[in-house]
């Protein structure tokens, strides 16, 4: 059996409070507490509140990670409180302290209570969230296939906690990104067969500035997500759905970008960055990179690049000559494309389906060959 | 101030069905809730929803099992309505977004439930509460513009008019503090049972028995208050569900020696018979000796003997719970597991329009008692519960609202009432030995309520049990607080809300007490036999004008079956 029935131990939380009456700023609160070390950081919270200060605002209920009241910041990553266990955020606090703080990316009300209508359940309620149900309704239940419905159960399964919301890189960048919960929400029905409105709904979030376009791969909701719900997986998805199968090419060019990237990819093995913005605006051809807009992309870009430049993070020669990689490896790379091209039907892995330690044929190369795709556009 | 045809009051499945019901006959609706509407404890319920959808299958089935689970105890009436239209309520789900599982046909897969003749339990992996409540919320979200969503607001009390008749609630809005006084032709409670009364219980925090409570002091009966549910397998150490699916899919039983000792108890029906039989076989091998873990006071589930693929997909929650709240992984080992409190089958009377002996008062969902499940309740039916007398209910309190004008009612005294009681409590002072905290007192009435109101009672201990409440209801009434703010003040809140659990616990054991039998959940070691001669009946309790329980009676509605021996 695992680690249950050890002894309690003491352990000291400081927690981030904040009264919005006080008229004072946010200051740290530190309470030790005593209970068994594989009891959650909620149980903690909880008997801090009980025994020392009722005053402590945090929001909960069901203590099974099913309701979602209770996302928080532990030792600065998002967490649900009664998904963390104590000794392990022990173990990942900086001094030995666990360190607790509200989400980020939305207004803090009181302590580790923040605003999630302001900014959660608005962009919730912006992709449509209900079934546009197809017609007409039938007398029975609608007859689809059963992957598709155990399909649609991972994006169901997400508790509405925030914690992917909390900590999206794009979304600090730009508030306005739909963001990683609600794209995932939009999957839901994408992905549903019941649903009448798959190309509107794609559409709508590929010509979005703040769609699916807008995320930048950097995986951190798909870590925040106490639910497995791959919110970032689901974003890619949408895309791959948009342009693969409507053709949906967006005005703000992500579909092209995407694209450009893909091939990019295939051609050099490894990104070649001055081609990335003429294949992204002229596409493929030899002409199109004297598209306008991407002269335009490229200046406005410029700042950036000599930035890069200048902090050694852009190597000018590869930046314009290109990776140069042994052949061998280069066919390496184009035979994942070749054989992943070459399958007659898109191979979506769903890890969430097919569990992720039972080895299912051809999974590895897979997962390879999707994350080159996924790890495009920029 | 906000008026309203309909107003409804906590916002899980019954309460989030019942606007929308209303809201579709054009009423003007809100709906109300302490806490965001997808936080309701319905969002807990995992295995599924009982509905004879089947070919196979007959409503009359479902209603002999429900009659059967309940140890005939639930009106038969009631049964009938809720298991009739069952099919039809899965079907309008399903049509509104429901992902439910699918069979190789693409038709609705059903799994086998405890103490069901067949399969009947449509599911959703093992997060079924939640893909209902959520899709409900999308409607509610779809419906924004005819029903006005009051979330994070806390009702404090009931307003009746000088007729008797109610007519708006008094609530506290927890972000600002703010206090408001509703006015409504009609209120349906729709939040949910008291199971936080009991320690440990798989109930979430939110649920004291507010909609109960609020009820039973504005003088409506409450019904089988002590027919209280132990779910047989929830986790030894944390008192967390382990949903019923598990054993649906045919998970096993075993004590110390290894045996499926369900043989002895439910030799047909073995690990499926209904929840009260299981939890009292799980318990007598526990108290002789033969558990499992530390003091020998578990039972091991075993779920390795399901497929692995069946599990990860159907099961997916338990998988996740083994692993992060017991450290086990469920699909390679058996875990530990114990009965634990997780349903009150009693609360407020209503018919089966969800109407309650009050005018204008409407009741649905764990809340009310209408009464479907009797003495106990078979899984899967609660979610069913929910869902047809919430809509029942919203559709009759809307077509009452057409009939009547907005009552006009002076509300200024009980907004002032209900204002100064809040203020009351938080001008406090504590900590000098007079009084106690409110946390201490809620952890002795759980710890009370969960040794001698669980599966076995007896007199002795229930006495002792109802001697201690009453010290704990003086106790609560003058409990500190440290929170004096305004803003998101949960302790304040919590006080009340322990006034609510002490009243909905001392209901439970002045029933318990009364009942002089042993039937369904209610199992008196002195009184070890089922009496229907004597007790076939309704027990009610009432507030009388001293603020004391009243017990009387009420016949139970027998249409097409006559009670008899229950075997599993």
């Amino acid at each position: 059996m695992a680690e249950t029935h050890k002894p309690p131990e003491k352990f000291t939380l400081r927690l981030r409070r904040y009264d919005p009456e006080a008229g004072e700023a946010p200051y740290w609160d530190e309470h030790t507490i005593e209970l068994e070390p594989h009891r959650s950081v909620l149980e903690a919270i909880l008997q801090a509140k009980d025994r020392f200060d009722g005053s402590i605002g945090v929001r909960c209920s069901c203590r099974q990670a099913i309701c979602g009241s209770c996302g928080i910041r532990v030792n600065g990553e998002p967490a649900l409180a009664c998904h963390t266990h104590l000794d392990a955020a022990k173990r990942s606090a900086k001094d030995g302290v666990i360190e607790i703080e509200p989400m980020g990316n939305m207004p803090v009300l009181k302590d580790l209570i923040v605003d999630m209508d302001a900014v959660h359940w608005k962009k919730i309620q912006r992709v449509t969230p209900w079934l546009i149900a197809s017609q007409p309704v039938p007398e029975r239940e609608y007859i689809v296939s059963k992957e598709s419905m155990v399909d649609v159960t991972q994006t169901m399964g997400c508790i509405q906690c925030g914690a992917c919301v909390s900590d999206c890189l794009a979304m600090e960048v730009d508030p306005g990104f739909i963001g990683p919960a609600a794209l995932a929400k939009a999957y839901r029905f994408v992905g549903d067969p019941r649903d009448d409105e798959h190309e509107v709904r794609l559409r709508d979030l590929a010509e979005d500035p703040q769609g699916i376009y807008d995320c930048t791969h950097c995986f951190k909701c798909v870590e925040a997500c106490p639910k497995d719900v791959n919110p970032m997986g689901q974003i890619m998805r949408l895309r791959r759905i948009a342009g693969n199968d409507f053709g949906i090419v967006d005005q703000n060019n992500g579909e092209r970008h995407e694209a450009a990237y893909t091939t990019l990819v295939k051609d050099y093995g490894l990104n070649h960055e001055a081609e990335l913005l003429p294949r992204s605006y002229g596409g493929n051809s030899w002409f199109g990179k004297f598209h306008p807009a991407a002269g335009k992309e490229l200046l406005s870009s410029l700042p950036i690049v000599i930035k890069g430049v200048l902090r050694r993070k852009v190597n000018i020669k590869i930046a314009i000559f290109g990776h140069k990689l042994p052949k061998q490896d280069l066919k390496a790379v184009q035979a994942i494309y070749d054989k992943v091209e070459g399958r007659k039907e898109r191979y979506e892995l769903n890890l969430y389906i097919t569990g992720e330690d039972e080895p299912k044929e051809e999974a590895a190369p897979l997962a390879a060959a999707q994350s080159s795709t996924e790890g495009s556009a920029s | 101030m906000p008026a309203h045809d309909v107003l409804i009051i906590g916002a899980g499945l019954a309460g989030q069905r019942a606007a929308l019901a209303a809201a579709q006959t054009g009423a003007s609706v809100a709906i109300m809730s302490k806490v965001h509407p997808v936080r309701s404890h319905s969002v807990a319920a995992a295995g599924g929803i009982n509905a004879a959808i089947s070919v196979d299958d007959d409503w009359h089935s479902h209603a002999y099992d429900t009659v059967k689970g309940s140890d005939f105890l639930g009106d038969q009436d009631a049964i009938e309505v809720m298991c009739s239209e069952a099919p039809k309520e899965v079907m309008d789900l399903e049509h509104m977004g429901v992902t439910f599982h699918r069979n190789e046909a693409g038709e609705m897969d059903l799994r086998a439930f405890g103490g069901a003749s067949m399969k009947r339990t449509a599911y959703v992996a093992d997060i079924t509460g939640q893909a209902l409540l959520h899709v409900l919320y999308e409607q509610l979200m779809r419906h924004h513009e005819t029903v006005e969503r009051y979330e994070e607001w806390f009702t404090t009390s009931l307003l009746k008019d000088d007729a008797g008749r109610c007519c708006g609630v008094i609530a506290r809005e927890v972000r600002s503090g703010r206090m408001e006084a509703f006015t409504a032709k009609n209120v349906i409670l729709a939040c949910g049972g008291a199971g936080q009364a009991y320690k440990p219980t798989t109930n979430g925090l939110i649920v004291t028995g507010d909609g109960i409570a609020m009820a039973y002091r504005a003088g409506a009966p409450l019904m089988d208050m002590e027919m209280v549910q132990y779910h047989p397998t929830c986790l030894l150490e944390t008192g967390i569900l382990i949903t019923e699916g598990a054993r649906g899919e045919g998970a096993h039983l075993l004590n110390s020696a290894g045996e499926r000792f369900m043989e002895k108890s439910a030799p047909n029906k073995m690990e499926l018979a209904s929840r009260d039989v299981v939890s009292r076989a799980e318990q007598i091998e526990i108290n002789e000796g033969r558990g499992v873990g530390p003091d020998g006071a578990g039972i091991y589930l075993d779920v390795t003997v399901v497929p692995r693929k069946r599990t990860l997909e159907a099961l997916r929650e338990i998988v996740n719970l083994g692993r992060d709240f017991a450290g086990v992984d469920i699909t390679r080992e058996p875990i530990m597991i114990r009965p634990g409190q997780h349903y009150i089958m009693g609360g407020v009377k209503t018919d089966v329009d969800g109407r309650t002996p009050i005018e204008g008062l409407y009741a649905a969902g764990e809340v009310a008692c209408v009464s479907v499940h009797g003495g106990n309740r078979l899984g899967a039916n609660s979610l069913l519960d929910t869902l047809i007398f919430g809509r029942r209910a919203g559709e009759h309190a809307a077509h009452r609202a057409a009939t009547m004008g907005m009552p006009s009612v002076d509300t200024r005294p009980h907004l002032r009432e209900d204002s100064a009681m809040i203020d009351a409590i938080i001008a406090r002072e504590g900590g000098n030995g007079s009084n106690r905290r409110v946390s201490e007192i809620k952890n002795e009435l759980g710890e009370v309520m969960n040794k001698h109101a669980a599966v076995f009672r007896d007199e002795a201990g229930l006495q002792s049990a109802l001697e201690t409440i009453g010290r704990l209801k003086e106790e609560a009434g003058k409990a500190w607080i440290d929170d004096r703010g305004t803003v998101f003040n949960q302790d304040v809140l919590g006080a009340i809300e322990l006034g609510f659990m002490v009243d909905c616990a001392e209901a439970t054991v002045v029933g318990a007490i009364e009942r002089k039998e042993s039937r369904g959940a209610q199992f008196r070691t002195d009184f070890p036999e089922r009496n229907d001669e004597e007790w076939l009946k309704h027990i009610d309790i009432s507030l009388d004008g001293n603020g004391e329980p009243q017990v009387s009676y009420s016949p139970v509605t027998i249409t097409q079956w006559e009670p008899e021996e229950r075997k599993y």
